[in-house]
């Protein structure tokens, strides 16, 4: 398939016939109609769509108040406010309470890439993780996106879910195959290393997996989509069977993908698990493709990372 | 029940907080007692609850914003039935559901409420979806006056009049003192009735908030105003009820000792004879 589509308008345009039939779904947001592709929505359903202004602390609290009467309200808005502005309403009203309000943050990680740290959620999956009961996805293409939509609006636990703002092009050829929550997809299988992604670094570790397959190193690729709960069996497999491991994620390296991934492995199965994303900085500005190849997350850069690793896996034991 | 009972029953439950308080070792006393009267005036009278079926659909909602006056809550819930009284004497002990803020593992409680500065947008939240449905329900919620610092009330109460919501009552404490004292040394809240009126409300000021008879001639007709939220700054006293307590800052939250618990038991004793004697 060489049509592209952004996982938003895959999320929102899904929502929209899942909510013509059931009256109980509700989107809030929060001044972002245009940026969460909700025109559409608010068109068709003027009763089931509300805004609410710029105050993300009382989306999430008027949220839960709806959640909390019967309805399914589903938050849509850019991901670095939703998960940092109304932190605290998240975490009591909505997951404390256990209140089935659905997190749906937009233009994640660095897609607004020029407009800066302020704009910028490299820090929403540590904060979100630490929060029990609930659920967190960053969907990889817009098939995947429409399969987790449909599962969020029968699901009666809240979740947060990110996704980017570029169109993209289909990995999966249906929503069978691209989404089973909470279990890992494995693209591609390999011996010599596995590569852990989720969201848009999927992509560039696919490519990376075919560029390193022409140099004689077979490489596995999970697309985590579900950060929470974890398919820790898949992690589990991937370090018995390929022994290196590297994640791939737009997001800071503290407490995301990497961080998960190496905690699975560290208590169960030690492995070498390298984790590519932001560092302990704020982002440099540039388009996603500019801000990918900067931090090596770029399918040149996850390349490069496997040589090394690789070579430093040799190196090791010929010591030995 | 008619205004004698309710003063009665206001009595009875400072009565049972402090026990509370002084059995669990800990509690927010002053604003416990501040807000004993609006507590009893709204569970004992103005709102449609069950308790034998807390979650029957057509309930008046109730939000404490002001969680950590949750000694009172516990003591109406079970005195009202939600839950047996039997069951409070775990408060505030190892693995309790009782703990120090409201959480809706109780029978009664909607939402876990604590963090200040919440139950406003969950009230909204629940107005405008219960409105939606056509329902008779209201929603109240209590804030304390410190807790109207928090900009998230302010963000709500802007949503609550844009929204038209006059099946929502808020209801502040305002009882003047915070932890660290005067609510106006700390962050002023005056003029708060102007404030609130800009912000689209009815508002209506209770010169004594620990009088029944104010506050039900108060809140006799709801909403204040057809198509606009409607809001009361009740003038309570902290502490009240226990002259040790009253209006002292430091009794935001604090455990009697014994011989101020004897002291405060007398003094409600006291209270009770004299509305008796009334009689």
């Amino acid at each position: 398939m060489n049509e592209t589509l952004s996982c938003r308008e895959a999320f929102t345009s899904t929502l929209l016939d899942l909510a013509k039939k059931d009256p109980s779904i509700i989107v809030l947001t929060s001044d972002a109609k245009g940026s969460s592709s909700l025109g559409p929505f608010a068109q068709e359903l003027s009763e089931q769509f509300l805004e609410i202004g710029i105050a993300e602390q009382n989306e999430v609290g008027v949220a839960a108040g709806l959640a909390c009467v019967g309805r399914r309200p589903f938050i849509c808005a850019p991901a670095s406010f939703l998960s940092a502005r109304s932190l605290e309403q998240v975490k009591v009203d909505v997951a404390y309470s256990h209140n089935n309000v659905k997190l749906f943050g937009v233009s994640g990680g660095i897609s607004y890439g020029p407009l800066g740290a302020t704009h910028h959620s490299l820090h929403d999956i540590a904060v979100m993780r630490a929060f029990p009961d609930l659920e967190i996805f960053i969907p990889s293409d817009p098939v995947q996106t429409q399969a987790l939509a449909k599962y969020l609006a029968a699901s009666g636990a809240p979740a947060y879910v990110r996704v980017g703002k570029a169109a993209l092009p289909a990995l999966y050829d249906s929503e069978e195959a691209a989404f089973s929550p909470g279990k890992a997809n494995m693209l591609r299988d390999g011996r010599d290393l596995t590569l852990i992604a989720c969201g848009e670094p999927i992509f560039q570790c696919m490519k990376a997996a075919e560029g390193l397959e022409r140099g004689g190193i077979s490489v596995r690729v999970l697309d985590m989509h579900t950060l929470k709960p974890l398919d820790e069996s898949a992690i589990l497999s991937a370090a018995k069977e390929t022994g290196l491991i590297i994640t791939a994620e737009e997001h800071s390296i503290y407490g995301g993908l990497g961080a998960a991934v190496a905690q699975v492995t560290a208590a169960s199965c030690p492995v070498t698990v390298k984790s590519l994303g932001i560092p302990d900085e704020y982002a440099v500005s540039g388009t996603t493709a500019q801000v990918f190849h900067y931090y090596g997350l770029d399918a040149e850069g996850i390349c490069r990372t496997a040589k090394t690793c690789l070579q430093n896996q040799k190196s090791k034991e010929e010591t030995l | 029940m008619d205004v004698k009972d309710l003063q009665r029953k206001a009595v009875t439950i400072r009565q049972d907080l402090l026990t509370l308080i002084y059995n669990g070792k800990t509690g927010h006393t002053g604003g416990d007692l501040s807000s004993a009267d609006l507590m009893v005036a709204l569970h004992y009278h103005i709102m449609n609850l069950r308790p034998q079926e807390p979650d029957f659909p057509e309930r008046d909602r109730f939000i404490l914003s002001k969680g950590h006056c949750v000694e009172c809550y516990y003591a109406i819930l079970a005195d009202l039935g939600f839950f047996p009284k039997e069951e409070l004497k775990t408060f505030s002990t190892y693995q309790s559901p009782f703990i120090g803020h409201p959480t809706n593992k109780i029978p009664g409680i909607e939402v876990n409420t604590g963090a200040l500065g919440h139950g406003l947008s969950l009230g909204a939240g629940m107005a405008w979806g219960l409105k939606k449905s056509a329902s008779k329900s209201r929603v109240f919620v209590v804030s304390g006056d410190g807790e109207l610092a928090e900009g998230s009330l302010w963000e709500a109460a802007m949503f609550s009049s844009h929204y038209h919501l006059d099946n929502l009552i808020w209801i502040i404490d305002r009882n003047h003192l915070q932890i660290s004292g005067n609510t106006e040394d700390v962050m002023s809240q005056e003029p708060l009735k102007d404030r609130m009126e800009a912000f689209g409300w009815a508002v209506r000021e209770i010169a004594d908030g620990n009088s029944m008879e104010q506050i039900l001639a108060a809140m006799e007709q709801l909403p204040l105003s057809f198509g606009r939220p409607s809001a009361f700054i009740a003038n309570t006293v902290k502490g009240k009820g226990v002259k040790e307590m009253e209006n002292i800052a430091k009794w935001h939250h604090g455990v009697p000792d014994e011989e101020l618990y004897a002291s405060a038991m007398a003094q409600l004793n006291a209270a009770r004879k004299e509305l008796e004697s009334h009689e």
